[in-house]
Protein backbone atom coordinates (compact mmCIF):
# COMPACT_ATOMS: atom_id res chain seq x y z
CA UNK A 1 0.00 0.00 0.00
CA UNK A 2 2.53 2.81 -1.15
CA UNK A 3 -0.13 6.04 -0.57
CA UNK A 4 -0.21 4.93 3.37
CA UNK A 5 3.51 5.80 3.48
CA UNK A 6 3.65 9.19 3.41
CA UNK A 7 1.34 9.51 6.48
CA UNK A 8 3.22 5.99 8.08
CA UNK A 9 6.00 8.60 7.77
CA UNK A 10 4.47 11.68 9.05
CA UNK A 11 3.23 10.19 12.13
CA UNK A 12 6.44 9.00 13.06
CA UNK A 13 7.95 12.17 13.40
CA UNK A 14 5.07 14.36 14.64
CA UNK A 15 4.01 15.02 18.28
CA UNK A 16 1.03 12.77 19.77
CA UNK A 17 -2.03 14.26 19.46
CA UNK A 18 -3.71 13.03 22.73
CA UNK A 19 -2.76 14.78 26.00
CA UNK A 20 -0.72 12.93 28.73
CA UNK A 21 -3.76 13.96 30.98
CA UNK A 22 -3.93 13.87 33.99
CA UNK A 23 0.25 15.37 33.86
CA UNK A 24 -0.71 18.03 31.63
CA UNK A 25 -3.83 19.93 31.63
CA UNK A 26 -6.76 19.06 29.21
CA UNK A 27 -7.98 21.76 26.27
CA UNK A 28 -9.28 25.09 28.01
CA UNK A 29 -13.09 24.23 27.86
CA UNK A 30 -15.58 26.77 26.53
CA UNK A 31 -17.11 29.67 28.28
CA UNK A 32 -20.39 28.55 29.12
CA UNK A 33 -18.80 25.10 30.61
CA UNK A 34 -20.82 24.01 33.90
CA UNK A 35 -17.91 22.98 35.87
CA UNK A 36 -17.49 23.50 39.74
CA UNK A 37 -19.82 24.41 42.01
CA UNK A 38 -18.97 27.65 44.57
CA UNK A 39 -20.69 28.68 47.51
CA UNK A 40 -20.38 32.11 48.41
CA UNK A 41 -21.28 31.71 52.05
CA UNK A 42 -20.98 35.78 52.66
CA UNK A 43 -24.00 36.22 50.97
CA UNK A 44 -25.96 33.09 51.78
CA UNK A 45 -28.77 33.33 54.00
CA UNK A 46 -29.52 29.59 54.33
CA UNK A 47 -33.07 30.06 52.23
CA UNK A 48 -32.84 26.10 50.73
CA UNK A 49 -34.54 27.43 47.66
CA UNK A 50 -31.53 25.19 46.01
CA UNK A 51 -31.74 21.98 48.32
CA UNK A 52 -35.21 21.80 47.50
CA UNK A 53 -34.58 22.18 43.31
CA UNK A 54 -31.76 19.74 43.45
CA UNK A 55 -32.67 16.71 41.22
CA UNK A 56 -29.91 14.28 42.56
CA UNK A 57 -29.77 16.06 46.03
CA UNK A 58 -26.83 16.86 46.30
CA UNK A 59 -27.15 19.99 48.53
CA UNK A 60 -28.41 19.75 52.24
CA UNK A 61 -28.91 22.51 54.14
CA UNK A 62 -29.47 22.10 57.89
CA UNK A 63 -31.08 25.90 59.65
CA UNK A 64 -30.34 24.64 63.23
CA UNK A 65 -26.39 23.74 62.89
CA UNK A 66 -26.58 26.71 60.20
CA UNK A 67 -24.55 24.59 57.31
CA UNK A 68 -25.09 23.71 54.00
CA UNK A 69 -23.65 20.58 52.70
CA UNK A 70 -22.66 19.79 49.19
CA UNK A 71 -21.79 16.80 47.62
CA UNK A 72 -20.12 16.73 44.48
CA UNK A 73 -20.16 13.68 43.64
CA UNK A 74 -23.96 13.18 43.20
CA UNK A 75 -24.27 16.55 41.83
CA UNK A 76 -25.15 16.73 37.85
CA UNK A 77 -23.94 19.73 37.07
CA UNK A 78 -27.30 21.16 35.95
CA UNK A 79 -27.03 24.43 37.28
CA UNK A 80 -30.46 24.38 38.63
CA UNK A 81 -29.38 25.87 41.94
CA UNK A 82 -26.97 28.61 40.44
CA UNK A 83 -30.38 29.76 38.15
CA UNK A 84 -32.67 29.53 41.70
CA UNK A 85 -30.66 31.35 43.94
CA UNK A 86 -32.17 34.11 44.56
CA UNK A 87 -28.93 35.99 46.05
CA UNK A 88 -26.83 34.87 43.61
CA UNK A 89 -24.16 33.02 45.57
CA UNK A 90 -23.75 29.80 43.68
CA UNK A 91 -21.44 30.00 40.97
CA UNK A 92 -19.99 27.68 38.24
CA UNK A 93 -16.16 27.53 37.16
CA UNK A 94 -15.50 26.23 33.60
CA UNK A 95 -13.51 23.40 35.08
CA UNK A 96 -14.70 19.98 36.18
CA UNK A 97 -13.99 18.25 39.76
CA UNK A 98 -11.32 16.67 39.68
CA UNK A 99 -10.72 12.47 39.87
CA UNK A 100 -10.84 11.91 43.55
CA UNK A 101 -9.78 8.70 45.74
CA UNK A 102 -12.38 9.42 48.70
CA UNK A 103 -16.25 10.40 48.06
CA UNK A 104 -16.37 13.33 50.19
CA UNK A 105 -18.69 16.17 50.91
CA UNK A 106 -18.04 19.96 51.36
CA UNK A 107 -19.45 21.76 54.25
CA UNK A 108 -20.25 25.22 54.09
CA UNK A 109 -20.93 27.83 57.09
CA UNK A 110 -22.11 31.27 56.57
CA UNK B 1 -17.36 -7.07 20.43
CA UNK B 2 -20.00 -5.81 21.54
CA UNK B 3 -20.03 -3.16 23.70
CA UNK B 4 -24.01 -3.63 24.54
CA UNK B 5 -24.86 -6.34 28.03
CA UNK B 6 -27.27 -8.26 25.29
CA UNK B 7 -26.87 -12.52 25.55
CA UNK B 8 -27.60 -13.52 22.07
CA UNK B 9 -28.34 -17.90 22.35
CA UNK B 10 -27.36 -18.83 18.86
CA UNK B 11 -27.65 -22.29 17.78
CA UNK B 12 -25.33 -23.46 15.21
CA UNK B 13 -25.59 -26.09 12.37
CA UNK B 14 -21.34 -25.56 11.57
CA UNK B 15 -20.64 -22.03 10.72
CA UNK B 16 -24.28 -21.41 10.19
CA UNK B 17 -26.58 -19.53 12.57
CA UNK B 18 -30.39 -21.80 12.56
CA UNK B 19 -31.60 -19.68 15.25
CA UNK B 20 -31.31 -17.46 17.74
CA UNK B 21 -33.27 -16.72 21.44
CA UNK B 22 -32.16 -12.96 23.09
CA UNK B 23 -32.14 -12.66 26.56
CA UNK B 24 -32.33 -9.32 28.21
CA UNK B 25 -32.55 -7.87 31.52
CA UNK B 26 -28.96 -7.17 33.26
CA UNK B 27 -29.03 -3.59 33.66
CA UNK B 28 -32.61 -3.04 34.91
CA UNK B 29 -32.42 0.45 36.39
CA UNK B 30 -35.94 1.19 37.51
CA UNK B 31 -36.00 4.17 35.66
CA UNK B 32 -40.00 4.42 34.92
CA UNK B 33 -40.56 4.20 38.67
CA UNK B 34 -38.31 6.65 39.66
CA UNK B 35 -39.93 8.97 36.98
CA UNK B 36 -43.30 8.60 39.56
CA UNK B 37 -41.66 9.20 42.72
CA UNK B 38 -39.48 12.54 41.64
CA UNK B 39 -41.40 15.70 40.91
CA UNK B 40 -42.11 16.09 37.36
CA UNK B 41 -39.69 19.25 36.29
CA UNK B 42 -36.92 17.06 37.96
CA UNK B 43 -37.94 14.22 35.33
CA UNK B 44 -36.35 15.91 32.52
CA UNK B 45 -32.76 15.05 34.12
CA UNK B 46 -33.69 11.57 34.99
CA UNK B 47 -35.16 10.92 31.41
CA UNK B 48 -31.51 12.34 29.70
CA UNK B 49 -30.18 9.45 31.72
CA UNK B 50 -31.54 6.61 29.67
CA UNK B 51 -29.47 6.91 27.00
CA UNK B 52 -25.99 8.11 26.97
CA UNK B 53 -26.17 9.10 23.13
CA UNK B 54 -29.42 10.63 22.25
CA UNK B 55 -29.99 11.79 25.76
CA UNK B 56 -31.21 15.22 24.40
CA UNK B 57 -33.82 13.70 22.33
CA UNK B 58 -35.34 12.04 25.45
CA UNK B 59 -35.77 15.27 27.29
CA UNK B 60 -36.94 17.31 24.38
CA UNK B 61 -39.99 14.34 23.66
CA UNK B 62 -40.87 14.31 27.86
CA UNK B 63 -40.37 18.50 27.17
CA UNK B 64 -43.29 18.26 24.70
CA UNK B 65 -45.40 15.37 26.06
CA UNK B 66 -45.59 17.78 29.44
CA UNK B 67 -46.19 20.62 27.24
CA UNK B 68 -48.82 19.23 25.56
CA UNK B 69 -50.78 17.88 28.51
CA UNK B 70 -50.45 20.90 30.13
CA UNK B 71 -51.05 22.87 27.16
CA UNK B 72 -48.11 25.10 27.31
CA UNK B 73 -46.54 26.92 23.86
CA UNK B 74 -43.51 27.22 23.08
CA UNK B 75 -41.59 30.20 21.98
CA UNK B 76 -40.53 29.74 18.56
CA UNK B 77 -36.50 29.98 19.38
CA UNK B 78 -36.72 27.37 21.75
CA UNK B 79 -38.33 24.83 19.06
CA UNK B 80 -35.37 25.83 16.51
CA UNK B 81 -32.54 25.47 19.04
CA UNK B 82 -33.98 22.53 20.60
CA UNK B 83 -34.12 20.71 16.81
CA UNK B 84 -30.23 21.90 16.62
CA UNK B 85 -29.23 19.95 19.92
CA UNK B 86 -31.54 17.25 18.44
CA UNK B 87 -29.38 16.88 15.24
CA UNK B 88 -26.22 17.52 16.71
CA UNK B 89 -26.92 14.38 18.80
CA UNK B 90 -28.11 12.57 15.98
CA UNK B 91 -24.93 13.40 14.31
CA UNK B 92 -22.50 12.29 16.92
CA UNK B 93 -25.00 8.92 17.36
CA UNK B 94 -24.41 8.10 14.03
CA UNK B 95 -20.70 8.95 13.84
CA UNK B 96 -20.40 6.75 17.47
CA UNK B 97 -22.18 3.81 15.81
CA UNK B 98 -20.29 4.01 12.65
CA UNK B 99 -16.68 3.74 14.39
CA UNK B 100 -18.19 1.12 16.42
CA UNK B 101 -19.37 -1.18 13.45
CA UNK B 102 -16.02 -0.16 11.82
CA UNK B 103 -14.55 -1.76 14.83
CA UNK B 104 -16.50 -4.78 14.84
CA UNK B 105 -15.63 -5.50 11.38
CA UNK B 106 -11.90 -5.14 12.19
CA UNK B 107 -11.70 -1.57 10.69
CA UNK B 108 -9.64 0.20 13.40
CA UNK B 109 -8.67 3.39 10.91
CA UNK B 110 -11.90 3.97 10.05
CA UNK B 111 -12.83 4.11 13.77
CA UNK B 112 -10.55 6.83 14.31
CA UNK B 113 -11.69 9.16 12.10
CA UNK B 114 -15.20 8.40 12.60
CA UNK B 115 -14.24 9.54 16.27
CA UNK B 116 -11.92 12.53 15.37
CA UNK B 117 -14.90 13.52 13.13
CA UNK B 118 -17.95 13.76 16.49
CA UNK B 119 -15.14 15.00 18.39
CA UNK B 120 -15.93 18.61 16.28
CA UNK B 121 -20.06 17.84 17.26
CA UNK B 122 -19.22 17.15 20.48
CA UNK B 123 -17.35 20.83 20.86
CA UNK B 124 -20.07 22.42 19.41
CA UNK B 125 -22.55 20.72 21.93
CA UNK B 126 -20.32 21.62 24.42
CA UNK B 127 -19.71 25.51 23.48
CA UNK B 128 -23.65 25.57 23.33
CA UNK B 129 -25.10 23.71 25.58
CA UNK B 130 -22.44 23.89 28.28
CA UNK B 131 -21.80 19.46 28.34
CA UNK B 132 -21.08 17.40 25.95
CA UNK B 133 -23.60 14.87 25.76
CA UNK B 134 -25.74 15.00 28.99
CA UNK B 135 -26.64 18.54 28.42
CA UNK B 136 -29.41 19.65 30.95
CA UNK B 137 -30.43 22.47 28.91
CA UNK B 138 -34.23 21.65 27.94
CA UNK B 139 -36.80 22.34 30.17
CA UNK B 140 -40.76 22.48 30.70
CA UNK B 141 -41.59 25.63 29.07
CA UNK B 142 -38.51 26.24 26.60
CA UNK B 143 -34.32 26.01 26.98
CA UNK B 144 -32.06 27.12 29.15
CA UNK B 145 -29.43 28.36 27.36
CA UNK B 146 -29.69 30.29 23.99
CA UNK B 147 -27.73 30.71 20.47
CA UNK B 148 -26.73 33.87 19.98
CA UNK B 149 -25.75 35.19 17.12
CA UNK B 150 -21.76 35.20 16.91
CA UNK B 151 -22.10 31.65 18.12
CA UNK B 152 -24.50 31.03 15.25
CA UNK B 153 -21.47 31.82 13.26
CA UNK B 154 -19.01 29.85 15.16
CA UNK B 155 -21.46 26.64 14.98
CA UNK B 156 -21.33 27.43 10.88
CA UNK B 157 -17.51 27.71 10.86
CA UNK B 158 -17.22 24.09 12.94
CA UNK B 159 -19.87 22.82 10.99
CA UNK B 160 -17.90 23.11 7.57
CA UNK B 161 -14.79 21.93 9.01
CA UNK B 162 -16.78 19.02 9.79
CA UNK B 163 -17.87 18.59 6.50
CA UNK B 164 -14.50 18.73 5.12
CA UNK B 165 -13.24 16.12 8.01
CA UNK B 166 -16.16 13.99 6.54
CA UNK B 167 -15.81 14.29 3.27
CA UNK B 168 -11.85 13.77 2.97
CA UNK B 169 -11.98 10.77 5.76
CA UNK B 170 -15.30 8.23 6.20
CA UNK B 171 -17.64 9.24 3.46
CA UNK B 172 -15.14 8.12 -0.05
CA UNK B 173 -14.16 5.17 2.71
CA UNK B 174 -17.52 4.40 3.42
CA UNK B 175 -18.73 4.44 -0.33
CA UNK B 176 -15.62 2.75 -1.91
CA UNK B 177 -13.55 0.32 0.52
CA UNK B 178 -14.18 -3.24 -0.83
CA UNK B 179 -13.53 -3.97 2.97
CA UNK B 180 -16.77 -2.79 4.15
CA UNK B 181 -18.72 -3.64 0.99
CA UNK B 182 -17.52 -7.44 1.78
CA UNK B 183 -18.82 -7.12 4.95
CA UNK B 184 -21.94 -5.81 4.91
CA UNK B 185 -23.42 -6.23 1.25
CA UNK B 186 -25.66 -8.74 1.47
CA UNK B 187 -25.73 -9.02 5.19
CA UNK B 188 -28.28 -9.02 7.52
CA UNK B 189 -31.09 -9.16 4.98
CA UNK B 190 -34.74 -7.27 5.79
CA UNK B 191 -37.46 -6.65 3.57
CA UNK B 192 -39.42 -4.09 3.02
CA UNK B 193 -42.52 -6.23 3.78
CA UNK B 194 -40.93 -7.85 7.09
CA UNK B 195 -39.49 -4.70 8.29
CA UNK B 196 -42.97 -3.19 7.87
CA UNK B 197 -44.46 -6.39 9.69
CA UNK B 198 -42.55 -6.93 12.63
CA UNK B 199 -42.72 -3.26 13.35
CA UNK B 200 -38.93 -2.01 12.68
CA UNK B 201 -38.01 1.75 13.22
CA UNK B 202 -35.58 4.43 12.48
CA UNK B 203 -32.83 3.52 9.95
CA UNK B 204 -33.64 -0.12 9.81
CA UNK B 205 -36.81 0.42 8.43
CA UNK B 206 -35.82 3.24 5.96
CA UNK B 207 -33.09 1.40 5.33
CA UNK B 208 -35.84 -1.72 3.92
CA UNK B 209 -37.33 1.10 1.30
CA UNK B 210 -40.09 2.16 3.95
CA UNK B 211 -39.88 6.53 4.15
CA UNK B 212 -41.34 6.70 7.78
CA UNK B 213 -39.63 9.11 10.25
CA UNK B 214 -41.42 10.74 12.59
CA UNK B 215 -39.59 13.99 12.17
CA UNK B 216 -42.24 14.29 9.04
CA UNK B 217 -44.93 14.88 12.22
CA UNK B 218 -43.68 18.19 12.59
CA UNK B 219 -42.77 18.67 16.26
CA UNK B 220 -39.89 20.86 17.56
CA UNK B 221 -39.76 23.13 14.50
CA UNK B 222 -39.27 20.23 12.09
CA UNK B 223 -42.37 21.82 10.26
CA UNK B 224 -40.58 25.01 9.65
CA UNK B 225 -37.62 23.48 7.98
CA UNK B 226 -39.13 20.96 6.12
CA UNK B 227 -38.00 17.35 5.95
CA UNK B 228 -37.68 14.22 3.90
CA UNK B 229 -36.97 11.39 5.03
CA UNK B 230 -33.76 9.61 3.82
CA UNK B 231 -34.65 5.69 2.25
CA UNK B 232 -32.33 3.32 0.69
CA UNK B 233 -33.93 -0.05 -0.45
CA UNK B 234 -31.60 -2.76 -0.66
CA UNK B 235 -32.42 -3.72 3.19
CA UNK B 236 -28.89 -5.12 3.76
CA UNK B 237 -26.36 -3.77 6.44
CA UNK B 238 -25.11 -1.38 3.55
CA UNK B 239 -28.11 -0.09 2.76
CA UNK B 240 -28.40 0.83 7.16
CA UNK B 241 -24.89 1.98 7.07
CA UNK B 242 -25.79 4.86 4.04
CA UNK B 243 -28.88 5.68 5.66
CA UNK B 244 -27.14 6.65 8.55
CA UNK B 245 -24.00 8.41 7.00
CA UNK B 246 -26.67 10.21 4.70
CA UNK B 247 -28.55 11.15 7.13
CA UNK B 248 -25.46 12.79 8.82
CA UNK B 249 -25.42 15.20 6.15
CA UNK B 250 -28.84 16.15 6.66
CA UNK B 251 -28.37 16.55 10.37
CA UNK B 252 -25.65 19.37 9.21
CA UNK B 253 -28.10 20.88 6.85
CA UNK B 254 -31.17 20.92 9.15
CA UNK B 255 -28.92 22.49 11.88
CA UNK B 256 -27.37 25.25 9.27
CA UNK B 257 -31.34 25.69 8.03
CA UNK B 258 -32.57 26.25 11.90
CA UNK B 259 -29.81 28.47 12.75
CA UNK B 260 -30.51 30.80 9.09
CA UNK B 261 -34.51 30.94 10.09
CA UNK B 262 -34.28 31.11 13.71
CA UNK B 263 -36.77 34.11 14.91
CA UNK B 264 -35.96 36.41 17.78
CA UNK B 265 -37.78 36.46 20.89
CA UNK B 266 -37.66 34.42 24.32
CA UNK B 267 -36.74 30.57 25.04
CA UNK B 268 -38.83 29.56 28.07
CA UNK B 269 -42.36 30.74 29.08
CA UNK B 270 -42.81 30.02 32.49
CA UNK B 271 -44.78 26.99 33.15
CA UNK B 272 -47.21 27.25 37.00
CA UNK B 273 -49.22 24.46 38.35
CA UNK B 274 -48.87 20.97 38.15
CA UNK B 275 -49.68 18.55 34.92
CA UNK B 276 -53.51 18.16 35.07
CA UNK B 277 -55.73 15.01 35.10
CA UNK B 278 -55.41 13.52 32.51
CA UNK B 279 -53.14 11.08 29.67
CA UNK B 280 -50.51 12.25 26.67
CA UNK B 281 -48.80 10.14 24.26
CA UNK B 282 -46.14 12.04 22.44
CA UNK B 283 -43.41 11.00 19.79
CA UNK B 284 -40.01 12.02 18.49
CA UNK B 285 -36.80 10.43 16.45
CA UNK B 286 -34.57 9.78 17.88
CA UNK B 287 -31.14 8.52 16.17
CA UNK B 288 -31.86 4.73 16.45
CA UNK B 289 -36.16 4.87 15.80
CA UNK B 290 -39.09 6.04 17.52
CA UNK B 291 -39.09 6.73 20.61
CA UNK B 292 -42.58 7.15 22.81
CA UNK B 293 -43.25 8.79 25.49
CA UNK B 294 -46.66 8.13 27.44
CA UNK B 295 -47.38 10.57 30.62
CA UNK B 296 -50.49 10.30 33.41
CA UNK B 297 -50.49 13.56 35.58
CA UNK B 298 -53.25 13.48 38.43
CA UNK B 299 -52.89 16.61 39.99
CA UNK B 300 -50.10 16.83 41.86
CA UNK B 301 -46.28 17.31 41.35
CA UNK B 302 -45.93 13.72 40.85
CA UNK B 303 -47.13 11.81 37.56
CA UNK B 304 -49.23 8.75 37.44
CA UNK B 305 -47.66 7.01 35.72
CA UNK B 306 -44.25 7.20 32.78
CA UNK B 307 -43.68 5.12 30.00
CA UNK B 308 -41.00 4.92 27.71
CA UNK B 309 -41.04 2.82 24.24
CA UNK B 310 -37.30 3.18 23.25
CA UNK B 311 -36.46 2.41 19.40
CA UNK B 312 -34.08 -0.98 19.95
CA UNK B 313 -37.15 -2.86 21.64
CA UNK B 314 -38.93 -2.47 18.29
CA UNK B 315 -35.51 -3.33 16.59
CA UNK B 316 -34.90 -6.74 18.51
CA UNK B 317 -38.06 -8.50 16.81
CA UNK B 318 -36.60 -7.29 13.51
CA UNK B 319 -33.08 -8.73 14.54
CA UNK B 320 -34.21 -12.21 15.04
CA UNK B 321 -35.47 -12.50 11.63
CA UNK B 322 -31.39 -11.22 10.21
CA UNK B 323 -29.71 -13.47 12.20
CA UNK B 324 -31.26 -16.93 11.21
CA UNK B 325 -29.02 -17.91 8.20
CA UNK B 326 -25.78 -15.91 8.33
CA UNK B 327 -22.63 -16.89 8.98
CA UNK B 328 -21.14 -16.84 12.76
CA UNK B 329 -18.82 -14.28 12.02
CA UNK B 330 -21.44 -12.09 10.69
CA UNK B 331 -23.75 -11.89 13.78
CA UNK B 332 -21.58 -8.99 15.38
CA UNK B 333 -21.60 -7.20 12.40
CA UNK B 334 -25.81 -7.88 12.11
CA UNK B 335 -26.00 -7.29 15.01
CA UNK B 336 -24.45 -3.89 15.40
CA UNK B 337 -26.25 -2.96 12.19
CA UNK B 338 -29.27 -2.10 14.25
CA UNK B 339 -27.32 0.02 16.12
CA UNK B 340 -28.85 -1.68 20.07
CA UNK B 341 -29.07 0.50 22.91
CA UNK B 342 -29.53 -2.31 25.71
CA UNK B 343 -29.68 0.49 28.09
CA UNK B 344 -32.50 2.34 26.69
CA UNK B 345 -34.27 -0.94 26.40
CA UNK B 346 -34.41 -1.95 29.90
CA UNK B 347 -34.62 1.70 31.71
Amino acid sequence: MPWMLPTIWKNLFSRPVTRRYPFKDIREPFSGYRGKLHFDMEKCNLCSACAQLCPSNAIVVDKEAKTLKYNPFACIYCATCVEACPRKAITMDTHYSPPATVKSEETCRP
Amino acid sequence: MLPEPIHLKLELEDETVVGVTPIIGYIYRGIEKAGELNPFRNNVFLVERICGICSFTHALCYCEAVEKLMQVEVPPRARFIRLCWSELSRIHSHLLWLGLFADAMGFESLFMQCWRAREIILDISEMTAGHRIIQSTSIIGGIRRDIDKEMAKEVEHKLSDFKELMDNTVSPTVYNDPTIKRRTVGKGMLSKEQANLLGAVGPILRGSGVPLDIRQTGYAAYKETGFEPIVESDGDCYARTIVRLREIYQSRELILKALSLMPEGDISVTVRGNPPEGEMIHRAEQPRGEVVYYIKGNGTRNLDRLRVRTPTFANIPPLLTMLPGCELADVPVITLSIDPCIACTER
